[in-house]
């Protein structure tokens, strides 16, 4: 190890004390300003990558929040981000101070994930694959410098950011089914788009319907384990069944918001009396003219992401209705659902006997609401929100459901693998192999339009999902409903 | 004088940034964030712009700086190489960018950056010159 890696990759030597099998403690003793524990979800496999990262430090500094209630949580695909650790949660009671941060919610608002069922299976998509992958890599715009081909003038933008995934469907890009499996219904209410600035505008406006680039991607997949017939049943898939996978976000429009509106915060941090132990997690009380303007600004960016995935959809939705000559619908291509992976979003909780209205922070973890839920559709009532959690290119994904002992995270889960190497370890690692044979002799199509994206996102870069779901199942937060193999995969 | 040099990272991308003064870490910060987005090897500029920026302390400085010349990347659509800095004290920043459009230099784009990110920022100054380290948000 070099000395810079020896300055950077600090092992975690501070406390980390065990609840249970599947979680640790570390004490608001270890730090001053400390208001609550640290809570990380793992277990002793896991846990041996974790310490060996910053993230648990940064899960320590998220505790020093003012408003911040019960924990500051991660879940097991925790890793080193800037500000708050990625696969972290935390919760703040907007009554005491609680405050709303845009380092913790992200630069890529509501990056999040869809998938989508067909009726199709592995016997009638493996001759068609090519032209699938061919199909969709030359349909959907993807990787650095990529335009979307949806061009709106100033006024429909702005009903972009304030209908979200509704304004696609208006267009005919979809249909009102998909709005009912989407969280939220594809739209925050209370989106203001007089918060976002001339600049977010303009970053955004010729990227609505473009993929992004790095894990950014598209994935045709088959049904390989069903491990709750009821649910799967409900969700109406089963083994040998191909399914797609979006996941995409805001693009530059989200990102000029989170840095426009980081920024801001930094300069009023004196004026409410915070101090934070990293200038990334600036923060403003929920209740206060600052912190509110970023909530409004932070809501266009999320309808413009599920507008966004809507429209990818749609494009991907064209392609198989071109390849199979049938219409969508009758391929039986419907939204199972869509969530948001890096978000703030308001919910009431029991908090010693009180219930409180608190900001949830979510960063790379997914909202899992349980059976019975209010937010839920009818249909889904019965088992719970499903929860989608991608795995790297040539393992597995899954899909599961919230329940009901996830009130102890927020009802909040893990949201993927979570990296385990740096993309420039993972580039030097494949260096003179060849990613897309390696996956193609298991059976997996890959094309990538960056051409280092291959190796940064090769499948040992990332933790095994298989041990991040297995935590979440045995810790009760989710449950496993299905599990995916990749077939084909388009990479940003 | 390496101009930077990048460090292990699991999420992001982490640079490490020498300058011989201030004037010299903001040009090296600048170059290391193109150079990542794009192959910068036997570039020729061919436009400019012009940028007057404003912060609290030169770290928010710095990120400002990186912030405007990607947005202007993201908009302008130039991928920008050369970096002429008149005037930095610290707090005001006063510079000039170049570089081409990147509809003709497609082939060497490389990585998307979200965002140069405020985390765990600090600039080191000696004698010996100044240093900082820079996460990007990718």
């Amino acid at each position: 190890m070099s000395r810079i890696e020896e300055v950077l990759v600090q092992t975690w030597t501070g406390p980390l004390e065990k609840i249970d099998d599947y979680r640790w403690r570390i004490p608001k003793s270890y730090k001053s300003g400390m208001r609550v524990d640290g809570m990380i979800y793992a277990d002793e496999h896991l846990l041996e990558s974790i310490k060996h990262d910053r993230a648990p430090e940064q899960v320590a500094n998220v505790a020093t929040l003012p408003g911040i209630v019960k924990y500051s949580l991660a879940m097991p695909d925790i890793h080193w981000g800037y500000g708050a650790p990625i696969g972290g949660v935390s919760a703040y009671d907007i009554d005491e101070g609680g405050i709303v941060s845009p380092g913790m919610i992200g630069y890529d608002i509501n990056c999040g994930i869809r998938l989508v069922k067909t009726d199709l299976t592995e016997k009638d998509v493996k001759p068609r694959i090519k032209e699938l992958i061919n199909g969709l890599y030359n349909h959907v715009p993807a990787g650095l410098g990529s335009e979307g081909k949806i061009r709106v003038n100033p006024e429909e933008e702005r009903k972009i950011l304030t209908r979200g995934a509704a304004w696609a469907v208006s267009r005919g890009f979809g249909t009102k089914e998909d709005l009912e499996y989407t969280e939220e219904k594809g739209a925050m209410e209370g989106a203001d788009p007089s918060r976002v600035s001339e600049r977010a505008y303009q970053r955004g406006k010729k990227q609505s319907g473009t993929l992004g680039s790095g894990n950014h991607f598209i994935e045709i997949q088959r049904v390989s384990e069903i491990y709750d017939v009821k649910a799967a049943e409900i969700f109406g898939i089963e083994k040998g069944q191909i399914t797609v996978m979006i996941h995409s976000g805001s693009r530059g429009f989200g990102y000029q918001i989170c840095d426009e509106y980081s920024k801001d915060m930094m300069g009023i941090l004196n004026k409410y009396g915070i101090s934070v132990p990293d200038r990334q997690l600036a923060c403003a009380p929920v209740k206060s003219p600052e912190g509110w303007a970023y909530i409004g600004a932070m809501k266009c960016a999320a309808n413009y992401a599920w507008n966004n995935r809507q429209c990818l959809m749609h494009l991907v939705r064209e392609i198989f209705e071109k390849v199979f000559k049938k219409s969508f619908k009758n391929l039986g291509m419907d939204l199972i659902y869509d969530v948001a992976h890096n978000i703030a979003k308001f919910e009431k909780y029991n908090i010693d006997g009180k219930e409180k209205l608190l900001c949830v922070h979510r960063k790379g973890a997914t909202r899992a609401f349980p059976p019975g839920h209010p937010d839920l559709p009818e249909k889904y009532k019965p088992i719970g929100q499903p929860v989608i959690i991608p795995g790297d290119m040539g393992r597995y994904s899954f899909l599961l459901v919230g329940t009901q002992k996830a009130e102890e995270t927020f009802f909040s889960t893990c949201h993927g693998a979570g990296r385990l190497m740096s993309r420039k370890t993972a580039v030097s690692a494949c260096r003179g192999r060849s990613i897309s044979g390696e996956l193609a002799e298991k059976g997996i199509t890959v094309m990538a339009a960056g051409r280092s994206t291959l190796a940064e996102e090769a499948p040992e870069a990332y933790k095994n999902v298989n041990d991040v779901v297995h935590v979440v199942h045995e810790a009760g937060i989710s449950k496993r409903v299905a599990r995916m193999r990749p077939i084909a995969v388009i990479k940003g | 004088m390496k101009r930077y040099e990048q460090l292990p990272h699991t999420a992001d991308i982490a640079v490490r940034v020498y300058g011989r003064d201030l004037k010299d870490l903001f040009t090296n910060a600048a170059f290391a964030m193109f150079d990542i987005i794009a192959d910068l090897e036997g570039f020729k500029e061919s436009v400019s712009i012009g940028v007057e920026l404003e912060a609290a302390s030169s770290e928010e400085l710095l990120i400002v700086w990186l912030d405007e010349l990607l947005y202007n990347f993201y908009t302008k659509g130039i991928i920008f190489s050369g970096f002429n800095i008149a005037f930095l004290d610290g707090k005001k920043l006063s510079a000039k960018a170049c570089g081409r459009h990147v509809r003709e230099n497609r082939n060497r784009l490389k990585t998307e950056i979200k965002a140069a990110t405020y985390h765990d920022l600090n600039i080191r100054e000696s004698d010996e010159g100044c240093s900082v380290d820079i996460v990007f948000d990718v």
